[in-house]
């Protein structure tokens, strides 16, 4: 590999730079929409909380997702260094997670669908953060699902696992938008 | 002919496909439902799946899906005129499509303006029903916020944006083309509102009329159409940024990016973040009246008869304005790079201050979030917010005027050359003053608790987005028609399209501040009898500058087939766009563009043409 400066700007950064730039950026302004959704429950039903959501779901869903995180992690490491034994293992690891967690939310509707339906503020709430975030957990399964059947028989290795990289980013940014939603929906109290 | 709308047809056939599955699979669910819901749900599913067809069909499959699931994407690239009716991935197609797109829309919500005036020459209801009256009113306003937010951010800053910063092509082509074939469903959207039954919410949407159960579907579909052009804007956001960040050729330094160039910059951050926000109350509204959820009704009544806590209608307005108030700076910010670019040629001077312009656009992004309050202070948002929102709406005319100021100095003692796109940035320069001195009456708690929601408000923002925005873009459109189209247009109907447009302009609007002062009410199609005069003569003003149109459309129209050939740089600038030829070749330079001086070094003696402040390296052997 060569490391040759160029004074001038060449033209274009490499495409890798634009699509990691470009992914940040689509990042951010989901960030942006999480933060209106999150907003919003303060003005709909402020700081109120019914006694009857289950905190144990919350919680149990919570670790759920960021210890899916760390196993994506391993997953990028893996393809990075060419490990594909354990690049297949952490995928489906963490796409197991990920269906667990939306089995979860399923759960949660479920119940909520008795205590606080969509008719009530903080049902309206409940099923508005809960149902976004569950369709970027979905797109992230898929994701993950789409990485894995290329990259199975080794299509990813050192050089270029940028897939791999992008698409467990995205895995992150929907993990840290739940540790947001999460104290909103659940821990916030009078 | 036909073979050139193939692309078209297929993608109709698909949404024809996609719309029919929704539509089946809504039916399926809402047999679960109970009691069975309205139409409202088979039509958003139904649209979700024609979207999806339509962006299926129209090329995303053949350029693009292909290649995720290891097949070759299809490359067979299009000539001639159909690629204009195809997935295109050449910036300066995408930036013609959507420049057309715009032209046509604007004509046509202009068509509506009209006709909303003849319905206002006096108080009495004559041409239109109430439905009809609100219908073409809310169809103008959100036509026109459409056109104006995707004219500039969508048209010239795919022609001309990758042109001068010496790139081949924005950084992501595909979704460049995406984020055009987006737009016409929207139109297709907003234009079948009338069939199902209109919307009579104006393009604010305010709950709880747009979530009126007994309402019209119409604003369901306006919610869609809305919607849809948001994740446009978002896409082409993004684009620009990484476009401006990565693609600039050797030597395009910042401190050399013309000015143009930075205004596309700050406005594409707006784009990228606060038009999540609209998305989001439109989704609420969508929500709220498909499935009864609570966002915005009060109290809601559970099963028992309890009273439950409910929603806030005062959060969609919050939220609405968390977006369209940044938004009109995604209007207005990239108008000022226009004016300051043409003023600059025209005058043969650099950009006075450029560096605490490009200043001024990042505070005014900044202060832009800070603001929307403003547009509340009759909505019952509790009073302790008054002064701040007033205080920071204020602080706006500092930047605001810093860029004012930078016009000036521009042209101060330069010898201007009076073309037409350098008349209608003058013209922009005047009108915009008249648009930012009456917003600080709107912005003060005490004026505006008396001109809210009255023509006081419909003249000011007419002023700053027509007499701002819209006079820049048609200052721009002439100015690089030669560059798009390679031929001149007619400077004397262009000149008498500016006369019109400028005089009549002004005459309609400064006039309409007075029913505004004394308190007419927007929005309405019958008023009291003691205003019918001085809305005769609004009409008569708007009807003239209506015909001011015809030259212009005539204009664009007739030159684009029968006018001069116009040469590579017509106007002798210095920007990169007009160092190549006209229009540009596909891969937009002969040979990789370097820059060696910023943008606007004009007055200075120059010994040799490779003294130019950019250049394409000499042409090769022959040439
Ligand atoms: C330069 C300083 C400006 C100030 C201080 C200002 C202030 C205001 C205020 C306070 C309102 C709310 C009026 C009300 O509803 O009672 C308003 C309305 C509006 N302004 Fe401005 N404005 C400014 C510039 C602009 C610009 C540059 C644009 C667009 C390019 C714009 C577009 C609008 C629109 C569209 C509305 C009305 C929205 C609606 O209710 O439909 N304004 N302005
Ligand atoms: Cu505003």
């Amino acid at each position: 590999m060569t490391t040759a400066v160029r004074k001038a700007l060449p033209q274009g950064l490499d495409t890798g730079t634009m699509n990691r730039l470009g992914l940040w950026l689509f990042l951010v302004s989901d960030a942006s929409f999480f933060l209106a959704l999150i907003s919003s429950r303060f003005f709909v039903v402020r700081l109120e909380t019914p006694e009857d959501v289950s905190q144990i779901l919350g919680l149990g869903l919570t670790i759920l997702l960021l210890v899916s995180s760390l196993t994506a992690y391993r997953a990028e490491v893996a393809a990075e260094h060419g490990d594909q034994a354990n690049f297949k293992r952490y995928i489906i690891a963490t796409m197991l997670m990920g269906i667990l967690f939306l089995g979860g939310v399923g759960f949660e509707w479920h119940e909520a669908y008795k205590h606080f339906p969509p008719s009530t503020g903080y049902g309206t709430i409940l099923f508005t953060l809960t149902g976004v975030h569950a369709t970027h957990v979905f797109s992230g399964v898929l994701l993950l699902g789409f990485i894995y059947f290329k990259g199975k028989n080794g299509a990813y290795g050192p050089d270029d696992y940028y897939p791999v990289e992008a698409a467990v980013k995205w895995w992150h940014f929907v993990d840290v938008a739940w540790v947001f939603i999460y104290p909103t929906l659940y821990l916030v109290q009078i | 002919m036909l073979t050139a709308l193939w692309p078209l047809i297929r993608a109709i056939i698909w949404s024809a496909i996609g719309g029919a599955i929704g539509y089946g699979f809504a039916s399926g669910l809402v047999t679960f439902t109970d009691p069975p819901q309205n139409l409202e749900v088979q039509i958003s599913l139904a649209y979700v799946g024609a979207l999806l067809g339509w962006l299926f069909g129209i090329g995303v499959w053949k350029y693009w899906g292909r290649e995720w699931f290891g097949l070759k994407p299809d490359h067979n690239e299009i000539k001639g005129a159909s690629r204009f009716f195809s997935f295109s991935i050449d910036h300066k197609v995408i930036g013609v499509q959507y420049l057309v797109t715009m032209v046509i829309l604007f004509l046509l919500a202009g068509a509506l303006a009209m006709l909303l005036r003849v319905e206002l020459a006096n108080g009495s209801q004559n041409l239109m029903n109430a439905e009809q009256y609100n219908t073409a009113m809310s169809l103008h306003g959100i036509i026109m916020i459409a056109v104006a937010v995707a004219t500039i951010m969508g048209g010239f800053s795919n022609f001309v944006l990758p042109l001068m910063i010496g790139a081949d092509d924005v950084a992501f082509p595909r979704l460049n083309a995406l984020s055009y074939w987006i737009v016409p469903p929207v139109a297709v959207l907003l234009i079948l509102t009338p069939f199902f039954g209109g919307f009579d919410t104006g393009w604010t949407a305010y709950p709880p009329l747009s979530t009126a159960a007994n309402g019209p579907d119409g604003t369901l579909l306006f919610a869609f159409a809305f919607l849809t052009f948001g994740l446009s804007s978002i896409l082409g956001g993004m684009n620009f940024l990484v476009t401006i960040i990565a693609k600039r050729a050797p030597g395009m330094t910042w401190g050399r990016l013309p000015i143009f160039v930075w205004s596309v910059f700050a406005a594409a951050i707006i784009s990228l973040t606060a038009t999540q926000w609209v998305a989001y109350g439109l989704i609420m509204i969508i929500l709220e009246r498909t499935t009864g959820m609570m966002f915005f009704a009060p109290t809601a009544i559970d099963a028992a008869g309890v009273g439950l806590s409910g929603g806030s209608s005062i959060l969609f307005e919050h939220v609405f304005w968390f977006y369209s108030h940044p938004a009109v700076y995604i209007m207005i910010l990239p108008a000022f790079g226009l004016e300051l670019e043409i003023i600059s040629h025209f005058t043969r001077k650099p950009v006075f201050a450029y560096k605490w312009v490009v200043r001024a656009f990042f505070a005014i992004v900044f202060l832009s979030f800070l603001v929307w309050a403003h547009h509340l202070f009759t909505s019952g948002m509790g009073q302790n917010l008054h002064g701040p929102f007033m205080l920071v709406t204020e602080l706006i005319s500092i930047p605001t005027g810093i860029v004012f100021l930078a016009a000036l100095g521009t042209m101060w003692r330069g010898r201007m050359w009076l073309r037409t796109p350098m008349l209608f940035a003058l013209a922009m320069v005047f009108n915009f003053s008249i648009g930012g001195l009456t917003g600080i009456f709107l912005a003060d708690v005490a004026t505006d608790i008396n001109l809210q929601d009255t023509y006081f408000v419909v003249a000011h923002f007419h002023y700053t987005i027509v007499g701002g925005e819209i006079f820049a873009i048609m200052a721009a459109l002439y100015y690089w028609y030669p560059k798009i189209t390679g031929r001149m247009y007619n400077e004397t109907l262009g000149r008498i399209h500016w006369a019109g447009m400028f005089l009549f302009f002004n005459m309609t609007f400064l006039t309409m501040f007075i029913p505004g002062v004394e308190g007419m009410n927007r929005r309405v199609a019958v008023y009291p009898e003691t205003f019918n005069d001085i809305n005769f003569v609004v009409s008569i003003f708007a009807f003239l500058m209506g015909l001011s149109m015809i030259p212009f459309a005539y204009n664009m129209a007739n030159s684009w087939i029968r006018g001069d050939v116009a040469g590579d740089n017509p106007w002798h600038a210095s920007t990169l766009e007009w160092q190549t030829t006209s229009p540009p070749p596909e891969e937009n330079f002969e040979h990789e563009p370097e820059v060696f001086e910023g943008p606007y070094n004009y007055g200075r003696k120059r010994a040799q043409a490779s003294q130019r402040p950019a250049r394409t390296p000499a042409p090769a052997e022959g040439d």
